[in-house]
Formats: structure tokens, C-alpha cells, sequence
């Protein structure tokens, strides 16, 4: 549905986006992950036409986006970091433009202002003006202009920034709700929604494509052994001996202990999962187990990890921990 | 088109909705009644003196001469040379300043629809405050019988006028975010125009002909 290939944007000199490329399938949402400068708006402004890119090519639903402009942005909905509204219209004049300019027909204005509204949770304000709505107003008839002609494609720009947190599990709601019927590339700072509300992620540092997959793919990518977090009666000693010798175990390290319980962190190599293993070992000697879970790299060491390493650096840290 | 209207209307609407559009008709007014009653005042002076002095056998003075010429032609033209500005300095600066330019720019509108839009927006307004004037010729038509054909002329070319200068107001908007700048190349530069019409007088060139 967005395919975006060898995209280039310079500003001048500055070199803003360097040879970008992705796709998003339709139906499916697409987090938009980077530190802040790393090219990610600018990304979303040349997919949404609102400038060229310098070089490359990005298509929208089949259109390309210099070439066929005004068929690629009747079938996108865009929600920029500020929503752009009209201080002086109120939500419902301000929505009725939005819906003209975008395309809606005379007739279906009114019916789908009043769904849009419901949806969105702003008809309770439908005559206030824009520029006197709270934040969290804003930021709802900002994504409801951007839904209001029923898209195809959907681009959201830090759609919960500065919501409160019921407000953004109910942003979350809304988004995951679209997800199917429209396509949704959003960029986010906020990692743990990241994996709550997409499949798939596009990690972008300094204008270039550091990582994509889903978020699992990339926490074995980067993490190069798996780790499982086991609960056990003290005394751990003569368990960590025998984790141990649980084959494919590289090695183990109680984390913290209380009431009479410890946690041991045990590494084991990539791919092989040996929490049965482990399972076994505890209760065949005896040992009280009362927690076993895999642990990895949150999302956000992920993150940390591709945004302030450079790839070389990487690359020797990956073999270093594949030798140990 | 139905996108150049929705620009047309939206523009109007925040016009009405800012203390501008009622700023600017009333300066307009304003000094469009102070020059209406100077001139009519002075027209009547100067037909009772006539009068007074059994006509002379000249043609009865005009009231066209008298009191349309300076106000349309005199006064408003420099006029508008400070009020245009203050109505199309807000044009695109807003938009780019408040960040809805990305709406525009990223909804199905041609570049031409936006401008057309917007432009026939401050023209309605501009055809507003024209309106306002004829209020004043109203009032003559009633008491007196003035000429109506170079009435309409005048008024057509004030129209063409302020479209002209409208269009270069815009165009300076669309340059900048900030609006005070916009304002102020605007009048700085219709100065200059204006300006150049006094020059040409002791040249031979045509670009003065082009205001007047």
C-alpha cells in the first residue's frame, strides 16, 4: 500500500533522509521508530505529498506521489505532530472544510461528520472553537480530519503525544481498531505502544534504515542468545550448578532474591529455548519453582542499541558475545 | 470548482472571524466619509459662488469632476496602498505559521485551487469594502445627477486595482511566516509603484500609466 524506494530529501545542504526504502502492506500498521532528527517526519511529509522527495520514489495505494498527487492524497489521511486546525472554526466547521477539500461527497458531509465525531469522541464540543479545545480535544479532531474521508492509507505523526494516559489507551484503541480496513505507518518515542499496536517496525536513525521486522525478530537479532528469568527457593548455589550443565545453557547469574526466593538469570544460546529443560532440572531435584519466563532486550535497549551504535561497532559485539 | 469555493469560504469566514475585516471597513469608511463630505462641501461652495456670480456661461460644474474623481481616483488609490496589505498579509503567512499549510498541501487541492481560493476570498472582501463606497454615491444620485457612466468606469478600474494589488500582496504572504513582514514588503513595495507613477510623469515611461 506505501512503498517508499531509494528515498533522498535534502534541505539545502542538509541531508535530511538517505536512501530510504520500505513497503506497509495494506491492512497493516507500521511503528515508525527514531530518535528525534532521525528523518522520520520528514519521511511521513513526502509520503503525504506535502513536499518531493530529492530523489527516489514513493507510491501510495498504486499512485506515485509527484506523478499522480491528487490520487495518492484523496487516499491518504495525515495527522501531523500538530494537528492543524483553524483557531477560529469551531470543530464542526472546521471538519465540514476538511471534508470538502478532501473529496467527500455534498451529500454524505453530514452523516459522516456526525459518525466521524462519535468515533473520534469530540461531538461533545462540536460547536467550540478549535483553538479553545484542551490538548487532548486537538489532538482528537486532528485524527478525526484524518480519518473524515475514510482513507485508505493513514499517516500518523506522534498521534498520543502530550494525551494523558487514559487518553492514549483509548488512541490505542481507536488505532488498533483501524488496522484491517486501513493501512497505518505511525512514528512514535513510545516504545511499549509500539508493540501493543504494530505488527511490524521501521527503525530510522540519521536519515537511514537501521532495522525493520516485527519487534520479536528484532530482539533475536540484536540480542544474539536468548535469556530465561527463573524463580527459585533459595539456596541457588547448588542450583545454578545444575542450570549449568542443562545443555545449551552459556551461563547463569542470580539477579535478586527475596523472602526466601531468587532470580536467576540464565543465558543460553540463540534459538535454543531451554526453559523445559530448566523446568525439569528444578523440580526432579526437588527445588520449589515458582516462576519461569523469557526475558529479552525491551524494546527499548532495542532501540537504544540501533540508534547509538554504529553498525561496526555491532558487529564486534555480536561475535564477542557468540564467542563467550 | 467546489474546493476553490470551500478556500473562498473558509477565508471569508476567518475574516469576519478577526477584528481585521471590521478594522479595515472601518478606516475605509471612515475616511471615505471624511473625503465625501469635504468634497461635497466644497462642490456646494462652489456652485452657490457660481451661482452667485449669474454662472459666467460655463457648462454647471460637475459633480463628477468634483467629488467622485478625488475620491475614487485620488484619495482611495492611496489608500489602498496601506489597506491592502493589512487584508492579504495573512494569506499564506497564517497557514505557514500555524502549520494548516500541511493540510492544504496534503489534501487533493491543485496548487491553483488553493491560490484561485484564496485570492477570490480577499477579492469578496475587496468587493465588500467597493460596496461600502457606494453607499456615499448613492446619497449623490439622490440629490444631485451626477454622470453614471464614468462612475461605473471609476469603479470597475478601482476594482482591477485592488485586484492587482491583492495579487501582490498575496504573493508576498506566501514568502514568509510572519505576517508583520508580509504586511510591510507589501506596502513598501505598492509605495514604490505608486512612486514610480509620479516619476513617470517627468519620463516617457509606461509603467506609470499603469496605476492611476
Amino acid at each position: 500500500m506505501i512503498e517508499v524506494e531509494n528515498l533522498t530529501k535534502r534541505y539545502g545542504p542538509t541531508l535530511a533522509v538517505s536512501d530510504v526504502s520500505f513497503t506497509v502492506q495494506k491492512g497493516e500498521v507500521l511503528g515508525f521508530l527514531g530518535p528525534n532528527g532521525a528523518g522520520k517526519t520528514t519521511t511521513m511529509r513526502v509520503i503525504t505529498g506535502f513536499f518531493p522527495p530529492t530523489e527516489g520514489k514513493v507510491r501510495v495505494a498504486g499512485y506515485d506521489v509527484v506523478e499522480q498527487p491528487l490520487e495518492a492524497k484523496r487516499r491518504t489521511g495525515y495527522l501531523p505532530e500538530t494537528p492543524p486546525l483553524y483557531p477560529d472554526m469551531t470543530v464542526v466547521e472546521y471538519l465540514t472544510f476538511v471534508a470538502r477539500i478532501k473529496g467527500v461527497p455534498h451529500r454524505d458531509i453530514k452523516t459522516r461528520l456526525d459518525e466521524i465525531m462519535k468515533k473520534c469522541a469530540v461531538a461533545d464540543m462540536r460547536n467550540r472553537q478549535t483553538g479553545k479545545l484542551s490538548k487532548g480535544y486537538r489532538q482528537r479532531v486532528g485524527l478525526a480530519q484524518a480519518l473524515i474521508h475514510n482513507p485508505e492509507v493513514l499517516v500518523l505523526d506522534e498521534p498520543t503525544a502530550g494525551l494523558d494516559p487514559k487518553q492514549i489507551i483509548e488512541t490505542r484503541e481507536l488505532i488498533k481498531g483501524l488496522a484491517g480496513q486501513h493501512t497505518v505507518i505511525l512514528s512514535t518515542h513510545i516504545l511499549p505502544e509500539v508493540s501493543k499496536t504494530c505488527q511490524r517496525v521501521v527503525v530510522i536513525n540519521a536519515g537511514q534504515v537501521v532495522a525493520v521486522g516485527t519487534p520479536d525478530e528484532l530482539m533475536r537479532r540484536l540480542q544474539g542468545f536468548e535469556t530465561v528469568l527463573v524463580t527459585v527457593e533459595d539456596p541457588a548455589a547448588a542450583i545454578i550448578e545444575k542450570f549449568q550443565r542443562v545443555g545449551g545453557v552459556n551461563w547463569v547469574e542470580p539477579r535478586e532474591s527475596h523472602d526466601g526466593r531468587v532470580t536467576l538469570e540464565v543465558h543460553s544460546e540463540k534459538e535454543k529455548d531451554v526453559r523445559a529443560e530448566l523446568a525439569r532440572a528444578t523440580v526432579e531435584s526437588g527445588w520449589k519453582l515458582y516462576e519461569l519466563k523469557t526475558s529479552g532486550l525491551s524494546l527499548e535497549e532495542i532501540f537504544l542499541k540501533l540508534t547509538t551504535k554504529d553498525l561496526s561497532e555491532e558487529a564486534a559485539a555480536k561475535t564477542e558475545i557468540a564467542t563467550n | 470548482m467546489r474546493n476553490i469555493m470551500a478556500m473562498a469560504e473558509k477565508e471569508l469566514q476567518a475574516y469576519f472571524h478577526s477584528p481585521i475585516a471590521y478594522l479595515v471597513m472601518t478606516v475605509y469608511t471612515v475616511i471615505c466619509g471624511f473625503v465625501f463630505y469635504s468634497s461635497t462641501a466644497f462642490f456646494a461652495l462652489q456652485s452657490l459662488r457660481m451661482e452667485a456670480q449669474g454662472g459666467m456661461g460655463m457648462p454647471p460644474l460637475s459633480l463628477n469632476e468634483y467629488v467622485i474623481r478625488p475620491i475614487l481616483g485620488g484619495v482611495l488609490t492611496v489608500v489602498l496602498l496601506f489597506l491592502i496589505p493589512l487584508i492579504t498579509m495573512r494569506l499564506y503567512s497564517e497557514e505557514k505559521r500555524s502549520g494548516t499549510i500541511e493540510l492544504l498541501l496534503t489534501s487533493p487541492l491543485t496548487d491553483m485551487q488553493i491560490i484561485m481560493g484564496k485570492y477570490l476570498g480577499a477579492m469578496i472582501l475587496f468587493a465588500i469594502l467597493e460596496a461600502l463606497t457606494f453607499l456615499y454615491f448613492t446619497v449623490l444620485f439622490i440629490y444631485g445627477n451626477p454622470n453614471a457612466k464614468p462612475l461605473i468606469a471609476n469603479a470597475l478600474g478601482m476594482l482591477l486595482y485592488g485586484g492587482a494589488l491583492m495579487a501582490l500582496g498575496m504573493w508576498f504572504s506566501a514568502f514568509t511566516k510572519n505576517q508583520i513582514i508580509a504586511g510591510s514588503v507589501g506596502l513598501a513595495a505598492f509605495l514604490l509603484l505608486y512612486l514610480l507613477d509620479w516619476v513617470s510623469a517627468y519620463s516617457q515611461s509606461t509603467v506609470g500609466q499603469v496605476m492611476s
